[in-house]
């Protein structure tokens, strides 16, 4: 690789030389965050060294169920998605946005300093990078940009992984998003367990991807005929293994027709309205302001923080709650992400991660409620009424 | 869609979502619970030129922000009617002249003053509704040739809630417009109408297929309004309403203000009857 690596080179790193990649990542600038195991859960978080990620670790999950097992392999990425997703790191879920000091009669507004970390998103998952063209859109597309989204943004570094598996709650096949990763990645990973030594195949998405590999083509070696075909065959595996589905076929039309549907009234039975599927999200956007006064009222600090359309107070308008029931709330956001978004955004606002299915604490599953509602639609919305 | 349906997105200042300090320069009380603020730049810097119908963020230091419509705009001054309704008004209907606020925006698609041009202008206000309307009559009454029959009915729920009370005078006198006012509950020293403002629309005078209504109000009084006026055959394309919801950002980026598809801070607030009327149908949309 004397004249260095260029988009769609493909070459194989021994799973010793893993170390190597994370070094290359480091000289290269970035800091890394990666899935690790915490609080009995695989999330996103800085990590140090190889030995942080979940090696031998997966994850069990179904409907309001998540377990992490220990697997009889030392697979690096043999697990799927946790509670976390990357939007954390471009839009995290509490920020200053500004502070205000009065002043002679005046305020002045001083703006928060603009973060400079440059993140390595290290294991990135085929939706996880639909997600961030999602979140794209929704941040940068729009009349107005949201610039610490912009500014953390344009700093990554994406290095994803394709599938090696899926969970029970995985429905990308559906969605189009996975497993296979198509692009949108600096680097992509598939990791090779067997036959032969436990390998990866290391494929350059983009310059940026390019400049790391060259920091350690060394520890590369050019990649066989078989490692091409492992890799594919592994992502068909995946796609093959899955068992959630989702028919997506004029999903807009099938919301916007039957917001009086009588599902919406037995799913708003169940729901608890806790928020969890609006904070696993990978493109759940909604926040909220936080005015923080000091004492005197003298200094203040503006704050965004996340917020969710299943909180009451979230469309209060002179002290009431335009969205007062949990059917509306439950119809608001699913309608919205298949729905609406596509109105808004020109896309769907779900990639078919499953996290929502997962951490719901009642185990509701839009899926199935998607199927419901195709399986007896409304003749028309027109008419609608709420209940 | 219309071409002069244009918003101004970031505001004036450089930081995003950071009001502009602006101070009182006078307040009027137009009813026990709300307050006709008139402010100018505290500084250099101050936001953009208003449309009619647009809204600002109002931010009362150390409390918080909230949308409130823009109900006159005259050399520099901004005039914003705010109604005591929850911890943030309450803080901007007591403000007193040279108290500091801050200012963001304009934000918003206002009334389509293109579209009304050479038409009957049909202005329907319920309540706290006048305000926002303030800035389209005013329009109209400046270049008052260039627009057909001027009809104007305002509901207010008691003769005291009546706000521009010496406007509204005024305007009562003009022969180049008609005034209707109506109130939903009155004592004996009232002498008007009183009755919802449908009650008033079959007596406005105007040839509805070359008609455009602008309604601001309560939700439920610019439904029933714009389904009176489609049923005198208004197109509903024609009639224009001004949506409130929820907001925090009011540049599209906080999900709050979501009402089906639109995003009420910066597709409306004022949104066509024809594109709303199935939506406005739907319970806790």
């Amino acid at each position: 690789m004397a004249n260095g690596a260029a988009v769609g080179d493909r070459s194989t790193l021994s799973r010793p030389n893993l170390p190597a990649l994370f070094a290359a990542i480091r000289a290269a600038g970035y800091a890394i965050v990666a899935p690790t195991v915490r609080d009995g859960a695989i999330v996103y978080g800085p990590v140090e060294r190889v030995e942080d990620l979940p090696i031998g670790w997966t994850d069990r999950q179904d409907g309001g169920t998540y377990r992490l097992v220990r697997r009889d392999d030392a697979a690096v990425f043999g697990y799927n998605l946790g509670p976390t997703s990357w939007k954390r790191f471009l839009f995290p879920p509490h920020e200053r946005l500004w502070t205000a000091e009065r002043k002679e009669g005046s305020f002045t507004v001083t703006p928060e300093p603009t973060d400079t970390t440059r993140w390595a998103f290290f294991g990135m998952r085929a939706c996880e990078l639909a997600a961030l063209d999602v979140t794209d859109t929704v941040f940068l597309k729009g009349a107005v940009a949201d610039p610490t989204y912009r500014a953390r943004r344009s700093r990554i570094l994406r290095v994803a992984v394709q599938c090696g598996q899926a969970a029970r709650t995985c429905f990308c096949t559906s969605m189009g998003t996975g497993p296979a990763v198509t692009g949108g990645a600096d680097l992509i990973l598939t990791e090779i367990l067997l036959p032969g030594p436990h390998r990866f195949l290391v494929e350059v998405g983009s310059p940026a991807g390019a400049e790391v590999v060259d920091r350690f083509a060394e520890s590369l070696s050019p990649a066989g005929p078989d490692d091409d075909r492992l890799a594919r065959e592994t992502v068909e595996r995946t796609a093959g293994s899955m068992v959630r589905r989702m028919d997506p076929t004029g999903l807009r039309d099938l919301m916007a027709e039957n917001l009086d549907h009588p599902r919406w009234e037995i799913v708003a039975n169940r729901c608890l309205s806790c928020t969890n599927c609006t904070l696993v999200c990978p493109t759940c956007f909604c926040s909220t302001q936080e005015e923080v006064p000091d004492l005197d009222v003298r200094s203040v600090e503006r704050w965004r923080r996340w917020d969710s359309c299943f909180n009451l107070g979230f469309t209060e308008l002179h002290g009431a709650s335009v969205r007062k029931s949990g059917l509306s709330r439950y119809r608001q956001w699913l309608t919205h992400k298949l729905g609406t978004w596509h109105d808004q955004f020109g896309t769907s606002g779900c990639v078919g991660c499953g996290r929502c299915i997962s951490w719901c604490p009642v185990g509701i599953d839009l899926t199935e409620e998607v199927a419901a509602i195709r399986a007896a639609p409304r003749s028309s919305g027109v008419e609608a009424r709420g209940r | 869609m219309l071409g002069d349906r244009t918003g101004s997105p970031g505001g004036a200042s450089d930081v995003p979502l950071a009001p502009l300090p602006y101070q009182v320069r006078s307040v009027v009380r137009e009813t026990p619970d709300t307050a006709t603020v008139a402010v100018v730049p505290r500084g250099s810097r101050r936001i953009g030129p208003t449309r009619p119908g647009q809204f600002v963020m109002l931010y009362a230091f150390g409390i918080g922000e909230s949308p409130i419509g823009v109900s006159d705009e005259t050399d520099g001054v901004l005039y914003h009617t705010v109604r005591d309704a929850g911890r943030i008004t309450h803080a901007l209907t007591r403000l007193t002249p040279g108290d500091l606020l801050g200012v963001r925006g304009p934000y918003g698609h206002g009334w389509p003053m293109e579209a009304a041009r050479g038409k009957d202008v049909v202005i329907v206000a319920g309540g706290l509704g006048l305000p926002p309307l303030r800035p389209a009559l005013r329009e109209i009454l400046r270049d008052r040739d260039a627009y057909g029959r001027l009809e104007i009915v305002y509901g207010a729920r008691t003769p005291k809630d009546l706000v521009y009370y010496a406007e509204l005078q005024e305007w009562r006198r003009r022969a180049d417009l008609r005034l209707q006012v109506t109130v939903d509950a009155a004592g004996r020293d009232w002498y008007g109408d009183v009755g919802v403002v449908t009650t008033r629309l079959p007596d406005a005078r105007f040839d509805p297929e070359r008609t455009v209504a602008f309604v601001c109000g309560p939700e439920i009084m610019m439904k029933f309004t714009a389904q009176a006026l489609v049923g005198r055959g208004v197109p509903a394309e024609s009639v224009w309403v001004s949506m409130e919801r929820n907001m925090k950002c009011a540049i599209g980026l906080c999900g709050h203000c979501q009402f089906g598809p639109s995003f009420v801070c910066r597709d409306g607030p004022v949104l066509s009857y024809g594109e709303l009327a199935p939506r406005l149908g739907v319970r806790e949309l």
